[in-house]
C-alpha cells in the first residue's frame, strides 16, 4: 500500500500555490484568445516555392496594413498560419490579399483554410464559452449533491475548479492559443475528473459504511490505494488515446490534445490529492454517511 | 449476473452484427435500400465553406416607418382628425395633436379592430405601440411588431440567398435560419466562396417591364429566362417600376372570383409610373424579372392608377405565398453581412481524414496492446468489446446520419481510451473480490454488481458534459459531443452485454482454476 496521505498537506501547499500562480497569471497575463473570442482573421497557406517563409510573409503581410499581423509555420516547413486583427472588417480582404501575394509569390502558394470572424461573432462564441463550462460546473455540483453528501460534493468541486485553473494557467504561461476546441476540452477535462473523483469517493463512501474504527485519514488513503490499478490505467489509456491524437492527429487537433492531456494529469491528481484531503479536513466519518441516508429515507 | 439466455445471446449478437453492416456501409455499397446511409462528413473534413450572415434590418425598419407616416397622415385626414408636424427619429414616429382629438387617436391605436394597427385578432397584441407623451405622441414598433418584422425580413432574405446559391450551383447547400436576424449558409465542397460572396454581397433587384416582341424596341431588349429556367421570353429593358416602388405583396384570396391571387400596393411615384404605363399597355404581358429571372409574367388586364393591384392566374396558395414573397424580397432587400466565414479547402480536409484515422489506428493499437500485456485473456475480451463498441459507434453514426468533424474523430479516439474504464472497474473489483472469495462465479456476480453504481456516476459526469458541448458549441465542436455522447451509450452496450457475455462464457469454462484474473 502506498501511504499518499502522507503527502495530502505537502500536495495541498502545491495545489494552492499552482491555484494562485495561475490565477495571478490569468488575471495580469491573461490568454491567448484566438480569432475565435478575439475576432480577426486566419489563413493556413501552403507554399510551393522555397521563397515563400516567415519572414518574406511577414515583409508581404505588414505592408499591406491589416493591423497586428502574426505569422508562424504551421507544421511542416512549407505551411504556414498568419493571423490579423481586419480591425475594420474589410469585406474583400481574401481577394486583396490573394492579389498582393500573387504579385510577389505568383502562384506558388494555397490558401487551405480561412476563417474570417467578426466581433459581435467572437464576443457572442466567447459569452457561451463561459456559460458552457461554469454550466457543466454548477450542473456537476447539482449531479455530485444528489449522489454524494455535501462534504464530497465540496471536494469533487475544488478538484474541478483546480483542474480547469490550472490547465489555464498553463495554456497562459506558454501562451497557447485559446479556441473554441480548447473550450470543448476544458469541457471533457470536466467530466473526466468528475468521473475519477466519483470512483473514488464511492469507494470511500463504501468503505465508511463497513469500517466505524478507521479515522477518514486512513480511510482515504486504502480507497485510493484499492482504486488506484483502475486510475492507473484508466489514465493511462485515456493518455495513450490523446498522445496518439496530438502527435498524429494534425496541426489542428494539436491545442485541443495538449489541454486533455493536461487536464487528464491534474484530474487524477486532484482526485487523489484535493477530492479525498477535503473530507479528511472536513472529519468525515461514519456518522455523515449514515445520518445522510437516514434522513433520506 | 452471468447467466444469458439463448434469446439474449441471439439479440445481442444481431444487434451487433446489424450495426458493424451499418457502419461497414460506409465503405462498401450494399445493394439494399437500408444501406444507403452513409456519415456525412464535416467541412472541415470535405473542405467548403460555411458562412454565417447577418441581416441589417436597420434601413427596413426606416423604410416601413416612413411608409407608415403617409399611413397615418392619410388615416387621419380623412377622418378629420389633424395631427401636425409628423416625423421620424430614432425609429419613433413623432406628432402634435390638439387636446380635443388626442384621445380620440389613441384610441385607434389601440382598438382591436383598428384597419392603423392590425395583428391584434391574430397575435393579441398590436403591430405599433403608441406612447402619451403630452401633446406630443410617439408611435413605434411593439415588440411583436419587431418580430414580426425581423420574421419576415429573414424570409425574404434567405430566398434571395438561396437563388444566389443555386446561381453558383454548388452541390447540397445547407441554408437555415438561426435567430431571427441570421441566415447560415453551409457549402460544401465549395473551395472559393469568393463568387458566392460577392453574389450575397449584392442587393437584390426587381423590375416590372413589358413583354415585347418588337426586336427594335428604342430602350434595347434582352432575352430572358423563366423561373424553370425552360421558357424564355424577350423583354424591354425599360424598367417601368423597381422594387423600391414596390410597397408590399401579399397572398390574399379573391372571395369574388373565388381564386387566390397575389395583391400589391406601390408608392406615389410608382402608382403613377404604373398606371401611365398600364394605360397603354392593355393586353400586354408584364414582366417581373428578379435577379434576371422572370418570376412571373401576367397580362395587364386593366389601367392600374390607384397604386394598389393584383396579379391572378392559377394560384394556389402555396404558389401566391411564393411570389408575394419573391416580390416582397425584391422590394426591400435587406442588406447582408458576413459576419462569420469559415472555408477549408478539399486537400487540407482529406489531409485531416488521413491524420484523424492515422491517430485513430495508432491510439487504437496502444490502447489494444496495453490492455493485453495488462489483462491478457480479458485484456483480448475487452480489446474485442472494443473493436465492436467502435463498429456500432460508428454504426449508430451512420444510422442518424450525424455529421463526422475532426473534433468529432478525436471524441471517438477518446471514446476509445476511456472506453476500457468501465471493463477496468469491473475487473479489478472482480480482482478484489477474489481476495476472499473461492467460488470464481460468485467473485464474479460480486465485481459485476458491486461496480455498478461507480461505473453509471463515472458516465453520467462524461455525459453531462458532451450534453452541454452539444448545446453550447457550435459546428465541429458540436461533431465532438455527438461521438463523445454516443460513445457512451455503445461503450456501456458493449461493457453490458458483449464483455459480460464472453466473460460469463469464459468464467463458467474456468470455474475451477485459481488465478483466474
Amino acid at each position: 500500500m502506498i501511504a499518499f496521505n502522507k503527502y495530502y498537506n505537502h500536495f495541498n501547499l502545491l495545489s494552492s500555490v499552482l491555484i494562485v500562480v495561475s490565477l495571478l497569471l490569468l488575471i495580469f497575463k491573461g490568454l491567448n484568445f484566438g480569432i475565435d473570442f478575439k475576432g480577426g482573421t486566419l489563413i493556413e497557406l501552403r507554399a510551393s516555392d522555397s521563397k515563400i517563409n516567415v519572414s518574406s510573409l511577414r515583409d508581404r503581410f505588414n505592408q499591406m496594413d491589416l493591423g497586428d499581423v502574426s505569422v508562424k509555420k504551421f507544421g511542416n516547413d512549407t505551411d504556414f498560419l498568419v493571423k490579423f486583427e481586419n480591425k475594420d472588417n474589410k469585406k474583400n480582404i481574401i481577394e486583396e490579399i490573394k492579389a498582393n501575394l500573387d504579385k510577389s509569390f505568383g502562384n506558388n502558394y494555397d490558401f487551405r483554410r480561412v476563417e474570417n470572424v467578426g466581433p459581435k461573432v467572437s464576443a457572442e462564441l466567447l459569452k457561451s464559452g463561459v456559460i458552457a463550462i461554469s454550466l457543466s460546473l454548477a450542473l456537476m455540483l447539482i449531479y455530485i449533491w444528489i449522489r454524494f453528501e455535501w462534504q464530497f460534493s465540496l471536494g469533487a468541486i475544488l478538484a474541478l475548479f483546480h483542474d480547469v485553473i490550472v490547465t489555464l494557467g498553463v495554456f497562459s504561461l506558454f501562451s497557447l492559443e485559446i479556441n473554441l476546441s480548447i473550450i470543448a476540452a476544458v469541457l471533457t477535462i470536466v467530466g473526466y475528473s468528475m468521473n475519477d473523483t466519483v470512483v473514488i469517493f464511492d469507494r470511500v463512501r463504501e468503505n465508511l459504511r463497513k469500517y466505524s474504527d478507521i479515522k477518514i485519514f486512513e480511510l482515504t488513503n486504502i480507497s485510493i490505494n484499492e482504486t488506484l490499478s483502475r486510475t492507473i490505467i484508466t489514465s493511462a489509456t485515456t493518455l495513450l488515446a490523446l498522445l496518439a491524437i496530438y502527435f498524429f492527429g494534425g496541426e489542428i487537433l494539436k491545442g485541443f490534445s495538449l489541454a486533455m492531456i493536461l487536464g487528464v494529469v491534474f484530474g487524477t491528481y486532484s482526485s487523489i490529492y484535493i477530492a479525498n484531503t477535503v473530507l479528511v479536513r472536513l472529519k468525515v466519518s461514519q456518522k455523515t454517511v449514515l445520518r445522510e441516508e437516514n434522513d433520506k429515507k | 449476473m452471468l447467466y444469458f439466455s439463448k434469446l439474449r445471446i441471439l439479440f445481442i449478437t444481431l444487434f451487433s452484427v446489424l450495426f458493424i453492416l451499418i457502419a461497414l456501409s460506409n465503405l462498401f455499397k450494399f445493394d439494399d435500400n437500408f444501406f444507403d446511409k452513409k456519415i456525412n462528413l464535416g467541412l472541415d473534413l470535405q473542405g467548403g465553406s460555411y458562412l454565417l450572415l447577418e441581416i441589417d434590418n436597420e434601413p427596413v425598419i426606416e423604410q416601413k416607418l416612413q411608409n407608415l407616416t403617409t399611413t397615418i397622415r392619410n388615416y387621419f385626414k380623412e377622418k378629420n382628425i389633424k395631427i401636425n408636424n409628423i416625423k421620424i427619429k430614432n425609429q419613433n414616429i413623432f406628432f402634435n395633436v390638439i387636446e380635443n382629438d388626442k384621445q380620440s387617436i389613441l384610441d385607434v391605436f389601440q382598438d382591436e379592430n383598428s384597419d392603423l394597427n392590425p395583428y391584434y385578432p391574430r397575435f393579441k397584441s398590436h403591430q405599433l405601440e403608441i406612447e402619451d407623451t403630452g401633446l406630443n405622441l410617439k408611435v413605434n414598433f411593439s415588440r411583436q411588431g419587431l418580430i414580426k418584422l425581423k420574421n419576415s425580413s429573414q424570409d425574404q432574405a434567405i430566398e434571395i440567398v438561396r437563388r444566389r446559391v443555386d446561381e453558383v450551383g454548388t452541390n447540397e447547400p445547407n441554408i437555415l435560419k438561426r435567430g431571427n436576424n441570421r441566415i447560415l449558409v453551409e457549402l460544401p465542397g465549395l473551395d472559393d466562396p469568393m463568387r458566392i460572396k460577392s453574389l450575397l454581397g449584392k442587393t437584390a433587384n426587381l423590375t416590372f417591364r413589358f413583354v415585347t416582341n418588337d426586336e427594335n424596341d428604342r430602350f434595347g431588349v434582352e432575352k430572358l429566362k423563366f423561373e424553370n429556367g425552360i421558357e424564355e421570353a424577350t423583354v424591354s429593358k425599360r424598367i417601368i417600376i423597381s422594387g423600391e416602388n414596390l410597397l408590399d405583396a401579399q397572398p390574399k384570396m379573391d372571395t369574388q372570383a373565388n381564386q387566390t391571387i397575389v395583391s400589391f400596393t406601390l408608392d406615389r411615384v410608382g402608382a403613377k409610373r404604373f398606371g401611365k404605363a398600364t394605360s397603354t399597355g392593355i393586353g400586354k404581358q408584364l414582366a417581373i424579372v428578379l435577379d434576371g429571372k422572370i418570376i412571373s409574367a401576367p397580362v395587364v388586364r386593366d389601367t392600374i392608377a390607384s397604386g394598389s393591384g393584383q396579379i391572378s392566374g392559377g394560384f394556389t396558395f402555396q404558389t401566391a405565398t411564393d411570389l408575394a414573397l419573391l416580390l416582397r424580397s425584391g422590394a426591400l432587400p435587406a442588406p447582408l453581412e458576413i459576419i462569420e466565414e469559415r472555408t477549408v479547402g478539399p486537400d487540407l480536409g482529406q489531409d485531416s481524414i488521413n491524420a484523424g484515422m492515422i491517430a485513430l489506428a495508432i491510439g487504437f493499437m496502444l490502447v489494444i496492446v496495453f490492455m493485453f500485456i495488462k489483462y491478457k485473456i480479458f485484456g483480448l475480451i475487452t480489446n474485442v468489446t472494443l473493436i465492436v463498441n467502435l463498429f456500432i459507434l460508428l454504426g449508430v453514426l451512420t444510422l442518424f446520419e450525424a455529421t463526422l468533424t475532426l473534433p468529432g474523430i478525436a471524441g471517438i479516439i477518446l471514446t476509445v481510451g476511456m472506453a476500457v474504464d468501465a471493463n477496468v472497474l469491473i475487473f479489478e473489483r472482480i480482482k478484489e473480490e477474489l481476495k476472499d472469495e473461492t467460488n470464481n462465479i460468485l467473485a464474479f456476480d460480486g465485481g459485476y454488481t458491486k461496480s455498478r453504481t461507480a461505473i453509471l456516476d463515472a458516465n453520467i459526469t462524461t455525459l453531462l458534459a458532451a450534453i452541454i458541448l452539444f448545446f453550447m458549441g457550435s459546428g465541429p465542436v458540436k461533431g465532438f459531443a455527438v461521438t463523445l455522447g454516443v460513445g457512451i451509450f455503445t461503450t456501456l452496450f458493449s461493457v453490458y452485454f458483449i464483455a459480460r457475455l464472453f466473460t460469463s462464457i469464459y468464467v463458467s469454462r474456468n470455474k475451477d482454476k485459481e488465478k483466474l484474473i
